[in-house]
């Protein structure tokens, strides 16, 4: 291709972007105009609106609560080996961190949601930490378990600090936890370091413990909170899900409850979780759960536990080296909820709406898969 | 070409069970053990001779060189005949003869069980799900032995199930080992489909629409190994592939078969 010229697909999203920019700033007269008219060239061609959902979110954009304050993005389980050995993997977090830093206005700031190595090695570690330098926006990081249990987090503590710690930004207290603690299974079995690793890392190796935020996790969490005022808004980050799913996967957080008990005197409270690699909605009391995309596979969805809310993405097709990954979006509105934006690559994105979960599905609901999960 | 001629009529087996099985160990093992054979003597005037797969009993076919001549009358009056002369020699051994036609007949309504809901409910001790009468029935009953489904006993059944799962497991391991399965990128089938989850093998044959024809499990098990894991494919009769296959139908026991579905 030429250089300075630039693709149908590629001027086609420009437009399709600034669009949707363009929309997200306009006030509600304005919007109205634009959507009428909107609808009428749409009429006229005989064609339905498209991405109407996106449509009806600028429309509700006009209620204070439900607005933007501010947005931040996520990577999250990249599944790094050396890039000798796998180039799939890193050419998929090259691409996220590519996404991230096309996105105009850039976020405040990227959350990389833990599982950056594969076996947790040096040189997977070393790598994924160069490739995320890429990014524009300030990066939070959070360890994933196939991070850690090669030296229990000795690399990556090096690399990126302590893997517990809170933080606030523009009034909102976001709170990173370790959740991916096990109780010892190792030892009594005599396991080399990599032994344990590989253990750790196959999904449905029952051999493994369960997770957990631990006693000593739960107790900094308790101080960390005791200080806060109740309304503050809270946003905690964990690498496993916050809530019991699916067990012999690990989709599943053994002191899940203790950890909720722990945030619900909190008005509004929103965890973001990795290590399932879907689409993920849930809503246990006040507290919402959303899902984190991986880049580097799809997992398939647990054969029982799904939470009802969660609307499932369609099948992704294996013949697409990327179908079912992607990275996302997280808008964190005025009333101290997220809308989560799934970036599903080569497909339509789908928005989770914190309206959708807080009125148990009645409102907002997401677009629904064509075909079910086997 | 005679002696090819021979074999494939032999083949034709005539429905004559007594042949010994062929474990799963036996049949996965990467370098079998030979299996007995039946040598057939040869006729002095080229007449076709088939051999009975008990190894011993043979028949010539008088007058007939070419055994493609052989009408299907002709070869049910050949397998009575082996038969007959195998029955002699055993005249202890059980032999079911085939079921009577109208029994074939009465099997397009089988008797139905009882409706569940007409037994009373007891909640504890000895109960119809306890199935204490039917194991008192099975114990008393006069059972069909003497031949190979009538002779087996706990014991066999035990080595059966231990084969069977022998074999699910080096599908287990194939499945979760990225160089077992000749992987060059370090990818194991588990990371996508932990479990054998979302392999779905009781929706094959169907037609598989990113290939543009009709594929079957072990297709796509070949495709996910040349694609996401970069490796070479496997033949048909690799013993991982059979073994993979045993793993990922185990997993979805239960399931009902629906071929076909998308």
């Amino acid at each position: 291709m030429r250089k300075g010229v630039k693709s149908i697909e590629t001027k086609h999203y420009e437009e399709r972007d600034s669009f949707f920019d363009g929309l997200r700033r306009l006030d509600r007269r304005a919007f109205m105009r634009i959507a009428g008219l909107s609808a009428g060239i749409a009429a006229a061609r005989g064609l339905v609106t498209p991405q109407g959902f996106q449509l009806i979110s600028v429309a509700e954009a006009a209620t204070p609560s439900a607005k933007p304050k501010f947005s931040f993005a996520y990577i999250s389980d990249s599944h790094l080996y050396k890039k000798e050995l796998n180039d799939r993997f890193v050419r998929s977090l090259l691409k996220a961190v590519d996404d991230i830093n096309r996105l105009d206005p850039q976020p405040d700031f990227v959350l990389y949601g833990g599982d950056l190595a594969q076996l947790g090695q040096k040189e997977e570690l070393d790598l994924g930490k160069e490739i995320l330098k890429g990014l524009k926006a300030p990066v939070k990081m959070m360890v994933g378990e196939h991070d850690w249990f090669l030296d229990m987090g000795e690399h990556w503590r090096g690399l990126f600090g302590e893997p517990q710690y809170s933080f606030d930004h523009k009034g909102v207290h976001f709170v990173t936890l370790m959740s991916v603690n096990e109780k010892d299974f190792w030892t009594e079995r005599k396991m080399t370091p990599m032994e344990r690793m590989q253990t750790v890392a196959g999904l449905d190796n029952g051999i493994q413990s369960r997770f957990e935020v631990g006693p000593a996790g739960r107790e900094w969490l308790k101080r960390d909170l005791e200080k806060l005022n109740k309304n503050t808004p809270l946003v905690v980050f964990s690498h496993s899900p916050l809530y019991k799913y699916y067990k012999p996967w690990n989709f599943w957080t053994d002191d899940a409850d203790e950890v909720q008990a722990l945030l619900r005197p909190f008005k509004a409270v929103t965890v973001i979780h990795g290590h399932t690699h879907q689409v993920l909605s849930n809503q246990i009391g006040n507290i919402q759960f959303h899902g984190l995309l991986s880049t580097a596979w799809p997992w398939p969805y647990a054969p029982e536990g799904l939470p009802s809310l969660t609307v499932p993405m369609n099948r992704p097709d294996p013949f697409s080296n990327f179908d079912g990954c992607g990275d996302g979006r997280i808008d964190v509105l005025e009333s101290g909820l997220v809308d989560k934006l799934y970036n599903l690559w080569d497909r339509n994105p789908v928005t989770v709406k914190s309206s959708y979960l807080a009125t148990g599905g009645k409102q907002d609901r997401p677009p629904t898969a064509k075909l079910p999960p086997y | 070409m005679h002696v090819r001629n021979k074999l494939g009529i032999a083949a034709l087996g005539l429905g004559l069970g007594l042949g010994s099985l062929a474990t799963w160990q036996t049949a996965f093992a990467e370098t079998p053990s030979p299996l007995p054979q039946h040598r057939v003597p040869k006729s002095s005037d080229g007449d076709v001779v088939v051999a009975m797969c008990d190894g011993e009993t043979t028949l010539e076919v008088e007058g007939v060189k070419d055994p493609s001549t052989i009408t299907r009358d002709k070869a049910q009056a050949i397998s009575d005949e082996l038969l007959l002369a195998w029955r002699k020699k055993n005249p202890d051994a059980r032999w079911d003869a085939p079921p009577p036609k109208q029994q074939l007949v009465a099997q397009a309504n089988p008797p139905q069980p009882p409706a569940p809901a007409s037994a009373p409910v007891k909640k504890a001790g000895e109960t119809a799900s306890s199935g204490a009468d039917e194991a008192a029935r099975r114990a008393s009953a006069n059972i069909q032995a003497g031949h190979t489904y009538g002779a087996f006993s706990e014991r066999d059944e035990a080595i059966w199930k231990e084969s069977t799962e022998q074999a699910v497991r080096e599908g287990h391991r194939v499945f979760h080992d990225a160089k077992a399965v000749g992987g060059t990128v370090a990818i194991s089938c588990d990371m996508c489909h932990p479990d054998a989850s979302n392999t779905h093998p009781e929706t094959y044959p169907k037609y598989q629409v990113q290939l543009g024809r009709v594929a079957l499990l072990r297709d796509m098990i070949n495709w996910c190994i040349e694609n996401p894991t970069r490796g070479k494919p496997l033949a048909d009769d690799d013993p991982r592939m059979k073994a993979m296959e045993a793993y990922i139908y185990a997993q979805r026991k239960g399931v009902k078969l629906e071929y076909g579905k998308h």
